[in-house]
């Protein structure tokens, strides 16, 4: 898939900044969200969690919950079936508690009663007997020989013995000799680093509405990433045939990874089987927070070697990852990334990946990269500054370009990190003075982007107007730019287009919104139909004109004759074929399906100041600038929005957001008070650069721009904050006690 | 339990409901008068999308009981536009790319709304203060500020 040969430099309708198609419905209240619809007959389910970090599960009582007022069904881990695949078993066993609960706010139990009363008074009737084990969430302690055990041979194979079984995986990069290139180093920095689990955030619940009869047909609607993730997790936990579960995905309020897998759709459905009526479940913001998302939290040591002169001669990573009670491979995408900015001679990164007491990790937004970036980009800040070497000038000298054989393997093709770099550089941020307790940080961010299974409808209908159907699920305005895609490809205005959202029985398979991807993979898909739609009018026009289908050419919007012998009509309009299509062959359609390869990674550079509070640790960010390479930016709009919200949620990670557990390993903090996110009055404008380096891999050259904004501030924010407060800081989140304590010390 | 009869006006439409005693005023949006463009993110009043007016007061209806509106005015976002007429807010949050995933956007509508109407021309601070109670995930904030000091240019002109 090379960068087409006429590719259209002139674009029309892409790069332009049109109204999205659902903003009416969501700046009026109307759109549809997750917990926004009802069901005739419909019951209200609610879960029981429980309140131990860890604890075997000697017996559950529900009778009385049974038999309590309004309850119309109980439903317990006994109610799903056995898949064969450990994946969907382990999918199954976090939505209910299996022999043991493994974190607290694990599930347990359900009622489906008829009022959310009912359901919540019903639920505190079930008895539950637990006989409590020891726990462990911190990574560290959880590595130990002697850690508390969270689930029994789950370690691969490629773990050495004599580990803790905590320890699941082992992930090991690079190339080169480390010890000459420490050798040869000037000055080398070793650290070790530490970062605290956060949550997505989405300021929507997980919710869901589901029905399924005694017949094993059903139906979910349901937010989510992925209507046909949700289907197979289902028909696996629930015993029944993919083909017979429809789910519809609702609009969704906010996903960012913590939406790519399920926890209650299993649940309302198995509650639906039993009471013959839906059943619709929404969380609460104490259950998202106890038992759906976080990422991980992380323990790392990074050593760099560096000349006086500022080339790196030998980097070297060790990570350890928690991903809570089950096993998960983040730290494999956390070593890949680590040093993935870097053109090395000698690099080598280690990953561990570990369990504990904790709710199991999902994705959030380039998952594994921020940590792992984070420690990275502090090291080689500190070297600049022990070394007395300007930060952007060190990394444009060691910078990845096309042609470095990457930290994790692939040898880069083009890739935008020198031109971010040097747009940093020219810019007006970098050289502005600065005052007292204040200091200037910035880090590199990487991303991998993705493109994977799409599958894409595009509709000639028969007033000329267009009908796009493709499969995932709309979260930052995704519909607006696959319908200037299509626009574009067609030549017709944007207006025409109408892009919709299909449920699982209308469209074939796509993966999940995830990786970056739609955009990239769904915008090439529905070209690739727009361009069958235009074979299939050019053939049709070729037929009225009695010439050659190849003497045909589409321009426009118009089929027009083209080369010597195809005569002089007149041109025919997109609207003028689809008005008699059915005269010519029928209606025209476009499809295109695709496991998409080609996604193009994507860096970025943030430019961060800020300003330390001596007397009481609190850090405020004063100036933000994002330099970011979108291949060809769609909707600009909507890729600043992309850039400025990773960024704000990477400035929450940097400077407040943690889980925090106690003694007894319960999550202390399970509020929007106590796990604080930035709000407006946090926060400056942030500012936007976007360079459009075009990834040879998209017919417009489009990369994704999703996940790269998250992976920079975490280390540009530590980077500012430990220049202004004199002191290097080793972990995340900086609250305010954590920097005064540090500044003090 | 026996339920309760409310009086109240919403959106300037007389509406009679019955709810229980400790049923929340956004669960009586939702659940009993199907007004759900008020949403639920965190039921404790930490997060602002449920905000709506009463009696031209911002609140989170999640912190108010149903039974309080009882012979009160409540504006919620399915007000805010005259028919197809839309508010300049949410004709701007639309040009100016405002709103990413939309959840947050009812209230933070709401909010601004409010704001406008007790400070015409607010500083870009004021602004962000009075929009500290509502979160939003998705954006960074920055094209919503942007979108309700346009908002207020455009009202200021009129």
């Amino acid at each position: 898939m090379a960068l087409d040969h006429q590719a259209k430099r002139d674009f029309k309708v892409v790069g332009t900044r049109v109204a999205r198609p659902d903003g009416i419905d969501k700046v009026t209240g109307k759109a549809a969200y997750g917990a926004d619809i009802t069901a005739p007959g419909m019951l209200f389910g609610r879960i029981l969690r429980s309140p131990h970090a860890h604890a075997r599960i000697k017996s559950i009582d529900v009778s009385e919950a049974a038999k309590a007022p309004g309850v119309k069904a109980v439903v317990t881990s006994a109610d799903f079936a056995t898949p064969d695949d450990e994946y969907y078993a382990d999918i199954r066993d976090n939505c209910l508690a299996r022999e043991k609960v493994l974190y607290d706010g694990h599930a347990v139990a359900a009622v489906a009663a008829t009022s959310k009363a009912a359901a919540k008074a019903a639920i505190r009737l079930i008895k539950v007997d637990y006989e409590i084990l020891p726990h462990v969430t911190d990574v560290d302690e959880a590595m130990k020989p002697d850690a508390p055990v969270v689930q029994e041979g789950r370690a691969l194979e490629n773990v050495p013995a004599g580990m803790s079984q905590n320890v699941t995986s082992h992930f090991e990069f690079g190339h080169g000799d480390l010890d000459a290139g420490f050798a040869k180093a000037d000055k080398i920095i070793e650290r070790t680093f530490k970062t605290a689990a956060t949550h997505q955030g989405y300021i929507e619940p997980q919710a869901c509405m589901a029905s399924l009869g005694a017949d094993g047909r059903g139906e979910v609607w349901c937010c989510t990433q992925g209507q046909y993730m949700v289907r197979a997790n289902c028909a696996e936990v629930l015993g029944i045939e993919a083909s017979q579960l429809r789910v519809i995905s609702s609009e969704i309020g906010g996903g960012f990874g913590g939406k790519t897998t399920t926890f209650i759709e299993p649940v309302a459905l198995a509650l639906s089987r039993k009471s013959g009526k839906p059943v619709k479940i929404v969380m609460t913001r104490e259950e998202v927070l106890r038992a759906t998302g976080p990422t991980v939290s992380t323990s790392m040591d990074i050593k760099i070697g560096m000349t006086n002169e500022g080339r790196i001669t030998a980097a070297r990573g060790e990570l350890r990852y928690q991903g809570g009670a089950f096993p998960c491979g983040t730290v494999e995408f956390g070593a890949q990334a680590a040093f993935a900015a870097y053109d090395l001679e000698a690099v080598q990164t280690l990953g561990w990946n570990v369990m504990t007491n904790r709710p199991k990790e999902i994705a959030y937004r380039a998952p594994g990269a921020p940590t792992s970036i984070y420690a990275v980009e502090s090291v080689v800040d500190e070297l600049c500054q022990e070394l007395g070497l300007d930060p952007l000038d060190v990394r444009l000298m060691n910078a990845a370009r096309k042609g470095t054989l990457s930290a994790y393997g692939p040898t880069f093709s083009e890739i935008g990190l020198v031109a971010t770099l040097e747009a940093a550089k020219a810019h007006p941020h970098y050289n502005a003075p600065l005052g007292p307790n204040q200091g200037r940080g910035l880090s590199c961010g990487f991303w991998f982007n993705f493109g994977g299974n799409t599958c894409v409808s595009l509709n000639i209908n028969d007033d000329g107007t267009i009908g796009v159907v493709e499969g995932n699920p709309d979260i930052g305005g995704s519909r607006a730019s696959i319908s200037m895609m299509a626009a574009e490809e067609l030549g017709v205005p944007y207006d025409k287009v109408r892009t919709v959202i299909a449920d699982t029985t209308s469209l074939g398979f796509n993966d999940v919104t995830d990786g970056s991807r739609v955009t990239f993979a769904v915008g090439l898909a529905t070209i690739k139909a727009a361009r069958a739609a235009i074979q299939e009018m050019c053939k049709r026009v070729a037929k009225i004109w009695g010439i050659d289908e190849d003497a045909v050419l589409w321009e426009d919007g118009f089929a027009k004759p083209s080369g010597p012998n195809a005569g002089t009509h007149p041109p025919m309009s997109l609207a003028e074929i689809a008005a008699i299509a059915g005269n010519t062959g029928g209606p025209i359609a476009g499809h295109h399906e695709v496991n998409a390869d080609g996604a193009g990674v994507s860096f970025g550079v943030h430019l961060v100041d800020t300003e330390v509070d001596p007397e009481t640790g609190a850090t405020k960010i004063l100036r933000y600038t994002i330099f970011q390479d979108a291949g060809k930016a769609v909707h600009p709009d909507y890729v600043e929005g992309q850039m400025q919200g990773g960024a704000v949620q990477g400035i929450g990670w940097a400077l407040n957001e943690e889980y925090i557990y106690g003694e007894d390993g319960r999550l202390q903090n399970a509020g929007f008070l106590d796990y604080r996110i930035p709000v407006a009055s946090d926060l400056p404008s942030i500012e936007t650069v976007i360079l459009e380096i075009p990834n040879p891999g998209h017919p417009y050259g489009v990369r994704g721009v999703g996940e790269t904004p998250i992976v920079p501030p975490l280390a540009a924010i530590s980077n500012a904050v430990s220049r202004a407060a004199g002191v290097r800081m080793t972990e995340l989140p900086m609250s305010p006690p954590r920097l005064l304590k540090a500044m003090s010390a | 339990m026996k339920m309760i009869p409310v009086e109240t006006t919403i959106n300037g439409d007389r509406t009679e409901f019955l709810c229980n005693s400790d049923e929340s005023l956004l669960d009586v949006l939702r659940d009993r008068l199907g007004l759900t463009g008020a949403k639920e993110g965190c039921g404790t009043g930490d997060c602002g999308a449920c905000s709506v007016t009463l009696n031209g007061r911002l609140v989170c209806s999640c912190l108010v009981l149903g039974v309080e509106v009882d012979g009160a005015e409540v504006e919620t976002i399915e007000g805010m536009a005259d028919g197809e007429t839309l508010h300049p807010l949410q004709r701007i949050f639309i040009e100016e790319a405002a709103l990413q995933c939309g959840i947050c956007t009812p209230g933070i509508l709401i909010a601004a709304k409010s704001l406008l109407e007790k400070n015409p021309d607010p500083t870009d601070t004021e602004v962000r203060y009075w929009l500290a109670g509502n979160l939003c995930r998705c954006t960074g904030y920055d094209k919503i500020i942007k979108a309700v000091q346009k908002a207020a240019a455009e009202m200021r002109a009129a």
